[in-house]
């Protein structure tokens, strides 16, 4: 194991005091330190949102992208780069709103990628407003008359869809968010983790204390791999809430699996010169 | 001398193919070759039509007048019977022509053929358009040899169905005798070093040989084909070409491939392009390699997605908020496109920025013969520090304040000792987040001066064409180059000195030899929209004003004529 100090995840943020952004990235730093990976080994892409900062508060390779935006560059990178440890991080509203569409499609393309969403049940950063996953009972700064729209379930949607890894966590319990990362980064295929984060500045809602008293750990006798009994579970929320794998699926092709013609290698170490190309002249002719 | 095809009917009748194979023929047969697309945006019915130009000199657009049309239905003789010369013929698809010819087309020869019969014959109704080569190689007094080649390797997978257009191809010939029109062809003799290409194809061609080995990209006619060059060889090449769930994850993955340091590229036409626009901003000031290409149709919104126009020019230059160093190329024809992309993936590359790439619908679907293009002209640009430059930086700084405002470039991983770190918001050396004043100056400065060192070292002048002295100067830019080439020749040929002036690179826009020709000569800008937007860039960035403005946004390209007819008209009478 690397001392989790590499990671340098004691660095100065702008994350208010009690975020749960910040239990979050000590669990990540020690999990991968844990895995033994070094900084150069593994590369963050975020969208933006307060979540999505998390590549200037750890030391990794970081692509610091658009809102919403931060799944489809880790595709480029899963073409260019087999061996990089690649991890999406960013908020749920990032996530599941303003990207929406390519979390869809992601899911169906089973990329080699750890995915951690933030979830705060809030816009965080622009000051609380309704996030996909806010409650429909509260009401907010632009929501004065409730949220208009039901909640969206990550985890019955990503098991529904199929994704070959969903899980539930929370910042509060940290050797079990911890054991999710690591089993995430090893599963071989998209991995989602929705990771319960209370915002101490705009949800009063959903608190440290509201969380503490619903979660609860799946146990041994839970099995991940059926899919009937993922589905109901995906179900659970309000007085009970399951934490832990709630779906798996092994043995599912990934991403570079479906491009043979890159196979293992690392494109980005191949850099052909223009007079390789000759024969695409030459069925011109 | 040059003779005009046209191949005419709807959508689903085989015109592709049928204008792929007679093009080819032609080409091996050592004609210089330009074949030209009309076709709706539907896959049945409807009505299409394919222009091959050809003859012994080369040709750079697309011409009304017809020798031949070869009408496959009945609407086709409708429709196109004007622009067939009096001494031309129509070929009908047909037993004989049940409609009336109009009054001043009567003298017009019109040859029924009833291809289906013939192909029934033989065996298979699906050649029926093989026997019409034959026919037209008839008329034409070609002989049968480079055809029975062309069709071989065309349909070389399947010996019953190669025999059965070999055989139609014989039958189309005999049937012909009894046609009366015979045209005499010039003296060709087939030459080596030459290829058939149309503009989409070129432009994937550019980015294959510039070593692209990530193209993502979302379906959007005209620019698909570009995307589907790249597919179809991808194998062969070993690169990927990954069909995005829409443009804005099609861009951000090319980005992704290029910072993780594999040349990549998107590609879309105006309506994908808007929806790439923010993180066209995003590679900017994430100083991020990557090279776009917009194949332009008439907008806004849907437009006419089959058909070409030249109005995204004014957008692309503006394209995203903020100030961010940007370069933009209109590529003038498939030869342009095919050395103008390599050199755009290249530049993207030295000065990390996004470098959008121009073409239209007429340009990509215009097949022409070229000289094959020369590899070992080109050299690559490696804008990525060395591996054994990267074994010893224990501090990289993504954003390291230099000279020339370009830092050195290192991809994830590279480095064993430090991270490769990007952002979107303004950010300091190392790429964290900022917010005071100083260094936000002096990172848009950084991202300026390498605009600057691109207009220094490598922004091209325009190409000019005619005369020293000119009494009137024709300015274009991007694809009306081949038609205006023909139009100053025309007016060359009516006594009119005429110089030609047009643009490849628009942004940032090269003005030293506008400014030095733009004196004593009457300007006539020639664009392919409605409101010339590159006279309007031409008067912003140098308070230059052209004399005329010549315009046309019928979503068709211009013919030589047309430009030279409308110099007569508004300009010069
Ligand atoms: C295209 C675009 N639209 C809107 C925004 C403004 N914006 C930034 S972050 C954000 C929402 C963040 O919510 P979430 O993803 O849940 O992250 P959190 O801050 O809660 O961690 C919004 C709306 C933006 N940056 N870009
Ligand atoms: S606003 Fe909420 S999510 Fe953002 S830093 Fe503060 S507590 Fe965390
Ligand atoms: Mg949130």
């Amino acid at each position: 194991m690397v001392n989790p100090e590499i990671y340098e995840a004691n660095r100065e943020t702008a994350w208010c005091p009690g975020c749960g952004d910040i239990p979050l990235r000590q669990c990540l730093a020690e999990a991968l330190a844990e895995m033994d990976l070094k900084p150069s080994q593994v590369t963050m892409f975020t969208g933006i949102g307060q979540a999505a900062k998390m590549p200037h508060y750890i030391k990794v390779n970081g692509f610091n992208g658009l809102h919403g935006r931060a799944l489809p560059p880790a595709i480029g990178m899963r073409i260019a780069n087999p061996e990089m440890k690649v991890i999406v991080e960013s908020g749920e509203g990032d996530t599941y709103g303003e990207g929406g569409n390519h979390i869809l499609h992601n899911i169906r393309r089973n990329p080699d990628i750890a995915h951690f969403v933030h979830d705060n049940q809030i816009y965080g950063l622009t000051k609380g407003q309704a996030s996909p996953t806010t409650g429909e009972e509260m009401t907010t700064s632009t929501q004065p008359n409730g949220i208009t729209a039901r909640p969206f379930n990550p985890i019955k949607f990503a098991v529904a869809m199929g994704a070959t890894f969903v899980a539930r966590s929370f910042v509060g319990k940290k050797e079990h968010l911890k054991a999710m990362m690591k089993a995430a980064i090893k599963h071989k295929g998209y991995a989602l983790i929705d990771i319960l984060q209370p915002c101490v500045s705009f949800n009063k809602v959903n608190t440290y204390q509201w969380y503490m008293k619903r979660v609860y750990e799946l146990g041994d006798d839970y099995d991940p791999t059926d899919y009937d009994t993922a589905i109901k579970k995906a179900d659970e929320w309000g007085d009970n809430i399951p934490i832990g794998i709630i779906y798996k699926a092994e043995g599912v092709p990934i991403f570079r699996d479906k491009h043979p013609q890159i196979g293992d290698r690392a494109l980005v170490k191949e850099k052909k010169e223009p007079t390789e190309f000759q024969a695409l002249i030459d069925e011109m002719k | 001398m040059d003779f005009n095809l046209v191949i005419a009917g709807e959508a689903g009748q085989g015109l592709n193919t049928l204008n792929f194979v007679l093009s080819k023929i032609l080409f091996k047969s050592g004609f210089h070759v330009y074949s030209t697309k009309d076709y709706e945006s539907r896959v049945r019915g409807g009505h299409n039509f394919m222009k091959i130009r050809f003859g012994d000199t080369k040709i750079t657009a697309p011409k009304d007048e017809q020798d031949i049309l070869l009408a496959l239905n009945k609407a086709a003789v409708e429709i196109h019977q004007d622009f067939v010369k009096e001494d031309g013929i129509m070929i009908y698809n047909g037993e004989s022509y049940e409609g009336e010819l109009r009054e001043e087309n009567q003298d017009k020869e019109i040859f029924s053929l009833e291809a289906a019969l013939i192909a029934d014959d033989i065996g298979n109704g699906r050649v029926a358009n093989t026997v019409f080569v034959g026919v037209l190689l008839k008329l034409l007094g070609l002989d049968l040899k480079v055809a029975e080649e062309v069709l071989g390797e065309y349909f070389r997978r399947a010996e019953d169905i190669k025999g059965m257009n070999i055989d139609a191809l014989r039958k189309g010939y005999e049937k012909a005798e009894v046609a009366k029109r015979r045209f005499e062809m010039p003296e060709v003799t087939p030459r080596d070093n030459q290829i058939l290409i149309n503009g989409n194809q070129a432009i994937g061609m550019g980015a294959a040989v510039a070593g692209v080995q990530f193209y993502s990209a979302y379906p959007m006619t005209p620019a698909t084909g570009v995307m589907n060059y790249l597919a179809k060889r991808q194998n062969d090449l070993g690169i990927v070409v990954e069909q995005a769930e829409d443009e804005i994850a099609a861009i951000m993955m090319a980005l992704g491939g290029s910072y993780s340091g594999i040349r990549s590229m998107t590609g879309s036409s105006g309506g994908g392009f808007s929806l790439m626009v923010e993180a066209l901003g995003f590679a900017g000031i994430a100083e991020i390699p990557l090279t776009i290409v917009n194949v332009q149709r008439p907008g806004p919104a849907t437009g006419l997605p089959t058909r070409t126009e030249q109005a995204d020019l004014l957008f692309a230059i503006n394209a995203s908020q903020g100030d961010f160093p940007l370069m933009v190329i209109g590529v003038k024809d498939a030869e342009d496109a095919f050395y103008q992309t390599y050199r755009a993936v290249n530049l993207a590359e030295k000065y990390q920025m996004p470098v959008i790439i121009l073409s239209d619908q007429f340009l990509a679907d215009t097949e022409i013969n070229l000289e094959a293009f020369e590899l070992d002209t080109l050299q690559r640009y490696n804008g990525f520090i060395s591996d054994e430059q990267a074994e010893g930086i224990s501090d990289y700084k993504r954003y390291e304040f230099t000279e020339d405002g370009i830092s050195p470039l290192a991809y994830p991983g590279q480095m064993t000792e430090s991270v490769v770190l990007i952002d979107s918001d303004e950010h300091d050396e190392h790429g964290h987040i900022i917010e005071d004043a100083e260094t936000r100056v002096a990172m848009v400065d950084k991202r300026h001066d390498k605009i600057e060192k691109l207009i220094l070292e490598d922004l091209e002048e325009p190409e000019y064409i005619g005369p020293e002295e000119t009494d009137y100067l024709l300015i274009g830019w991007g694809s009306t180059y081949g038609p205006l080439q023909e139009a100053r020749e025309l007016l060359e040929e009516d006594g009119y000195n005429v110089g030609l002036l047009t643009f490849s690179d628009v942004w940032p826009l090269p003005i030293e030899e506008l400014e030095d020709r733009i004196d004593n000569t009457v300007s006539i800008m020639v664009e392919n929209n409605a409101t010339a937007q590159f006279s309007r860039l031409i008067s912003s960035e140098t308070g230059i004003m052209v004399n005329h403005e010549i315009v046309k946004y019928d979503g068709r390209p211009y013919t030589a004529e047309e430009i030279y007819d409308a110099i007569k008209e508004e300009v010069i009478d």
